[in-house]
């Protein structure tokens, strides 16, 4: 009998639903996976910091001889960093904060007040999602010339300003989701003690779904950081973000180095990349929490 | 309540809230009439017209569908529908793939585990780093790519089998597998959330009557996550459609500038590449519906 028991305890330790045999591959699983899906930045850091002599050893691969900082040098020039970092910060923070208001409001007003026409606003605003940017682009350029606004940072705010943004149309329906589920006997007792309407939104509305601003802001910021389809056409050739430096990079290596014809080695690309992915990695390693959670706790996920 | 009915507020409540929640999607309003249905228009406009830019303004004539005959009989046009064409293979190929991975890493990452936090944070960190040059230089330097896929010859074997149409997509997404994968940081996202709804006591029945975790992932899980599949393809095809470095796109801004094309001609590709969007999601939707309706009647 003892011995029977004891069998079956060590089948249920090894085999059993939470066994050790599950648990290795389960973790096995997400590591191998999880090490292949970041191979690409591990990959990219590691190359970053070779020399060009540890760059043609075929002996050295992952781990450089030592640690070659003069590529990072190079981005930081060839980037003009310092200056083109302030710019593509009024491109992404701007537009990312004033889109997040906006929107917020829009989602507000369709969630609490039953406007008429309500239908008809949320098909439009389907209808910017699903309609991509490039189909009504070069109007907007047009627009945006006759205005005198093209090739300046307003060609990125303007539509932001108005909810017709990067993705405005994912936000406006976070913030519908959001202001539908809070409880509406707040607004009300509110409403009782002579608030107006304007007034319950900015001191009950707003503070209770400070998560939905957080999050959404925090994407809106990232989607624009990493935009550079509308922001090369609008922006133009004068005026580079830092995406934009780094898809122009070798000419922009040229430019600064005076320099023609070298094709730079991938090292100073890889550094380049990384200078460039920076500021959101640290909003990320900071914010983690906020993206991730985001997306569930704003109810998108919802019906 | 007494004071409605005040003489100094005569106006109905719901009049008066009508007009509130009007006064807030005022900038919207302005913004959706301005800077995007105004340009729908135009661009429509366009799309039918000779667009001259000349120093002091734009120059529109009317032309019918010219543009349209010239996506179909010229060599920028023949170039625009081989990248739609390409683009309609990549979505056969790149959508399956990823919300195959997006379910398996849901799965994984919805186990009793420690250290999820960190995990999820992996899975998702591509989606706050993966813009489009950042891509274009992983690709470009072959980082993109399992070592193991060339060393294997993977690549020869499917030059080798299928036709050339059909193996330069299936090379391209061998050879860029990882950044594939990296499309999939919201859909595990969603995924998770709605495999969260699912109440355990549901598996915990199905093991009591025999079934294994084969059968629940099947039985249970799947059926769960149906509606969350569809949503996920639609985001996926979307996010692959106006990726910056999709090279239909691309096709539709390098026509603007170009000496023999221009606005009327882009803004008529644009549209074109519109409707061959809408065509695809149609498809996809209609496929997945039907295959939802033929599984309940099982």
């Amino acid at each position: 009998m003892m011995d029977k028991n004891r069998k079956m305890k060590i089948r249920r330790f090894f085999l059993g639903k939470n066994g050790i045999i599950g648990k290795i591959v389960l973790y096995g699983l997400l590591m191998t996976i999880g090490f292949v899906y970041l191979f690409p930045l591990i990959k990219m850091f590691t190359t970053s910091i070779m020399d060009l002599s540890d760059l043609v050893n075929p002996v050295v691969e992952w781990i450089p001889t030592k640690l070659y900082l003069e590529n990072y040098r190079t981005g930081l020039i060839v980037l003009k960093y310092g200056q083109t970092l302030l710019f593509s910060l009024a491109v992404t923070l701007v537009p990312a904060l004033l889109q997040t208001a906006v929107t917020s409001l829009t989602g507000y007003a369709l969630a609490k007040f039953r406007v008429r026409g309500r239908r008809i606003v949320f098909g439009l605003i389907l209808l910017t999602y699903l309609l991509p940017q490039q189909v009504y682009m070069i109007p907007k350029f047009v627009l945006f010339d006759q205005l005198g606004i093209l090739k300046t940072a307003w060609s990125i705010i303007f539509p932001a300003t108005f909810g017709q943004g990067l993705s405005s149309a994912i936000f406006i329906l976070i913030f519908y989701q959001f202001f539908r589920i809070q409880p509406l006997a707040l607004d009300e007792s509110a409403e009782i003690d002579g608030a107006n309407p304007y007034q319950i939104f900015l001191r009950i509305g707003v503070p209770l779904a400070a998560p939905a601003y957080l999050s959404s802001f925090l994407f809106s910021f990232v989607w624009y950081w990493n935009e550079t389809y509308i922001s090369s056409l609008f922006l133009g050739t004068d005026l580079y973000t830092l995406q934009l430096k780094l898809f122009n990079f070798q000419s922009q290596f040229n430019l600064a180095t005076g320099i023609s014809q070298t094709v730079t080695n991938e090292a100073i690309r890889y550094a380049a990349t990384i200078l460039i992915i920076l500021p959101v990695l640290v909003v990320y390693a900071v914010m983690q929490k906020w993206f991730v959670e985001g997306i569930d706790k704003t109810g998108v996920t919802g019906e | 309540m007494p004071e409605m009915r005040a003489p100094k507020k005569p106006m109905k409540r719901e009049k008066r809230m009508n007009l509130v929640g009007w006064s807030m999607l005022l900038p919207w309003t302005i913004g959706f009439l301005v800077f995007t249905f105004y340009p729908i228009l135009t661009s429509f406009r366009y799309s039918l017209s000779d667009v001259d830019l000349d120093g002091a303004g734009i120059l529109v004539t009317f032309v019918g569908l010219a543009n349209y005959r010239a996506a179909f009989s010229s060599a920028a046009g023949f170039a625009f529908l081989q990248s739609v064409l390409d683009f309609a293979l990549e979505v056969l190929f790149k959508v399956p793939i990823i919300t195959v991975f997006a379910i398996i890493i849901a799965v994984l990452l919805n186990q009793k585990i420690k250290l999820r936090g960190f995990f999820r944070a992996i899975y998702f960190l591509p989606v706050i780093i993966a813009s489009g040059p950042v891509i274009t230089q992983l690709a470009n330097q072959g980082a993109a790519t399992i070592p193991l896929v060339e060393q294997m010859g993977i690549l020869d074997f499917i030059n080798a089998t299928f036709t050339p149409a059909l193996a330069r997509p299936i090379a391209g997404v061998f050879d860029e597998l990882i950044v594939i994968l990296w499309f999939s940081g919201v859909q595990i996202l969603l995924f998770i959330a709605s495999l969260q709804k699912i109440d355990r006591s549901v598996y915990e029945a199905a093991m009591i009557d025999g079934a294994g975790p084969w059968e629940s992932f099947w039985k249970i899980t799947m059926p769960a996550l149906q509606s969350m599949v569809r949503v996920s393809v639609i985001f996926t095809i979307i996010n692959l459609a106006t990726f910056s470095e999709n090279p239909a796109i691309q096709h539709i801004k390098n026509n603007m500038f170009a000496l023999e094309t221009g606005f009327g001609f882009s803004s008529a590709i644009a549209w074109i590449y519109f409707v061959a969007l809408a065509l695809i999601l149609g498809i996809v939707v209609g496929l997945l519906s039907a295959f939802a309706r033929k599984k309940a009647r099982t």
